[in-house]
């Protein structure tokens, strides 16, 4: 079967979601940058598929984009956006702006230049990627090897559901 | 060339897995077709259904009963003024049927019309079917918003929690399905085939069935029964059908999610609510009622019952062909109504053509999987109208009662049940 990890793909799918992500953050309309962040998780749905990851290609779109975001949409629905508008975009965040972005940067750097030796790391021949049953590996790690990690996931979730219910409601 | 096209008619792959282009188009193009055909025809029959249960005629003017009746309605849809609310968002408005009719569309890539009738087969396949078909819900949501009307942004509002809450049921009741196809039970329960690792994909879980010689609705009783129950309750909400249409509900919300649109805009998203429908159906026909495996492959095996079963098609065909016949037997003999007669005999002479066609052995064996799909994908769509034309409407605490409080708790309870039973 032929790959469909193509670098044309590659960049097609990771400019989709640059531009939608810069769309995110300078839409002044809550419900257009609602829309635009479901493009972007799209976008990085296409990209698992690509690494090989269909599970979580498929868990991405079912979760964020079919979820997630239709409650994001529900509440801002209910938000008055007339006046959301009308507020300041920016608030004055220049320091702490300028603080994040040199340090994702410096990681960036980091990462890229670590990956230089890495680069010759792979040159190894890959073990072949368990495409087919990928589903069903992920299965066994989730509930072999990373058990314990993956139950407390589970309680905090539960824990946080159990809470937010206390939170909204005055008399249970 | 010639070698190229035919070459595919003896595989037993799907295009997608053959990586035959060409057919992978084709067979794009003919579910297109028969979609836009069927949801043509549930119109009509809708109509006509609905009207007899309410002991009406139901459209009765254009064509001989009615028939040319949704022909006329789409030109009427498209030739209508386009109308968009100077207030609405003019983008989110725009693009908000074309999600909607997308997300419902893009499901039937995987839908398994057969072991080699599917456009492709994923590994992920029903899990890619819930997600893009989660999506349309986002389609409803931009819709109700972009109108900038109170009626379509309640209808919006209503909807997308509906169909948040019934997803999950939907989900548990899918997840037990696929947990099936890997547990072969003991005892009273034991199934034929070998322990082995579950699937996701919609043509492996048919194959399980097949391998296990039981549909799952029947497997572990009546834990598939349940189960199936679950989601053929999540599956009428979720579509926005009565008597869960609250998005809709046309005497308190004018039209609900759509009341500000008209013309092709509108069709679009009747579109698109029609093939959602029959897409969950398949699903449900998948996991729980064999797919395309005919019924009582047990009870009634053998060649001989396997030929008898072949010709099920032709003879339906032929059986329509002869309906069709009598009903122009029975058209008043006046000059008025000449062409429709002559019109109404073409079309039976048309349907016995193709059931003499769907009798010559290579394409008996070819299609009659597709028939037993879309058989039994039919028999829900007439329970749609059933539905429609029995159910009051719920209000919305009873609905959400419905699937927070019954059908999860169920899911729920089936998922642990069936596993439990399963490695006993």
């Amino acid at each position: 079967m032929a790959p469909v990890a193509t670098p044309f793909f590659f960049y097609f799918l990771s400019g989709l979601a640059l531009v939608s992500g810069i769309l995110v953050i300078t839409r002044k309309n809550p419900v257009h940058s609602a829309l635009a962040l479901i493009l972007t998780l799209l976008a990085l749905a296409g990209i698992y598929l690509m690494l090989y990851a269909p599970f979580v290609a498929g868990v991405q779109i079912i979760l964020y984009a079919g979820g997630i975001m239709v409650l994001f949409l529900f509440v801002i629905m209910l938000v008055d956006v007339g006046r959301a508008e009308k507020e300041r975009q920016f608030n004055k965040q220049w320091l702490v702006a300028i603080a994040a972005t040199l340090g994702l940067g410096i990681l960036f750097v980091k990462v890229f230049t670590a990956s230089k030796t890495l680069a010759e790391l792979l040159k190894r021949p890959l073990a072949q990627l368990p495409e087919t049953s990928n589903t069903q590996q992920v299965g066994f790690s989730l509930y072999g090897q990373y058990m314990l990690a993956f139950e407390i996931a589970s309680l905090l979730l539960l824990v946080a559901i159990v809470g937010a219910v206390v939170m909204a409601k005055k008399r249970i | 060339m010639l070698d190229y096209i035919t070459s595919y008619l003896k595989s037993d792959a799907t295009p997608g897995a053959a990586g035959n282009m060409l057919w992978a188009f084709i067979y794009i193009m003919l579910i297109f077709l028969g979609l836009s055909i069927a949801v043509i025809a549930m119109n009509w029959l809708e109509r006509k259904i609905l009207a007899h249960m309410q002991v009406r005629l139901g459209p009765m003017r254009v064509g001989p009963h009615g028939l040319l009746q949704p022909i006329a309605d789409a030109i009427k849809l498209l030739i209508k003024e386009d109308i968009m609310p100077a207030e609405a968002d003019k983008a989110v408005f725009w693009m908000a049927p074309l999600i909607v009719v997308t997300a419902a569309f893009t499901t039937f890539i995987v839908v398994p019309f057969g072991p080699q009738h599917a456009v492709t087969d994923m590994n992920i396949g029903i899990l890619f079917m819930l997600g893009v078909s989660s999506l349309g819900v986002l389609g409803i949501v931009m819709a109700g918003w972009a109108s900038n009307s109170h009626y379509p942004l309640i209808g919006a509002l209503r909807s997308s929690a509906q169909m948040v809450s019934y997803e999950v049921a939907m989900g548990l009741a899918v997840v037990s399905a696929v947990l099936m196809t890997s547990l072969h039970g003991a005892g009273i329960y034991a199934t034929g085939g070998s322990n082995g690792m579950g699937t996701l994909s919609m043509i492996e879980i048919v194959k399980a069935q097949q391998e296990q010689q039981t549909w799952f609705a029947f497997k572990f009783f009546p834990l598939g029964l349940m189960a199936m129950f679950v989601f053929a309750v999540a599956m009428v909400a979720e579509t926005n059908r009565a008597p869960f249409d609250l998005p809709e509900a046309e005497s308190e919300l004018t039209a609900g999610f759509h009341t500000e649109y008209s013309g092709f805009r509108w069709s679009l998203f009747f579109l698109a609510e029609y093939s959602a429908m029959i897409a969950v159906s398949s699903i449900l026909v998948t996991l729980w009622l064999g797919g395309w495996l005919r019924p009582f492959p047990n009870l009634l095996n053998g060649p001989t019952w396997d030929l008898v079963f072949s010709l099920f098609p032709g003879l339906m065909f032929l059986a329509l062909a002869g309906l069709t016949f009598y009903s122009t037997a029975r058209m008043p003999k006046m000059r008025y109504f000449r062409v429709q007669t002559l019109g109404l005999a073409g079309f039976g002479a048309l349907l016995g053509l193709i059931g003499l066609i769907l009798f010559i052995p290579p394409v008996r064996d070819r299609i009659q999987d597709i028939y037993w799909f879309v058989a039994k994908v039919a028999v829900f769509m007439y329970l749609y109208i059933w539905y429609r034309g029995t159910f009051p409407r719920y209000r919305f605490d009873q609905l959400m009662k419905v699937g927070w409080k019954v059908l999860l708790p169920m899911g729920l309870g089936v998922l642990i049940v069936t596993a439990i039973v399963g490695v006993l």
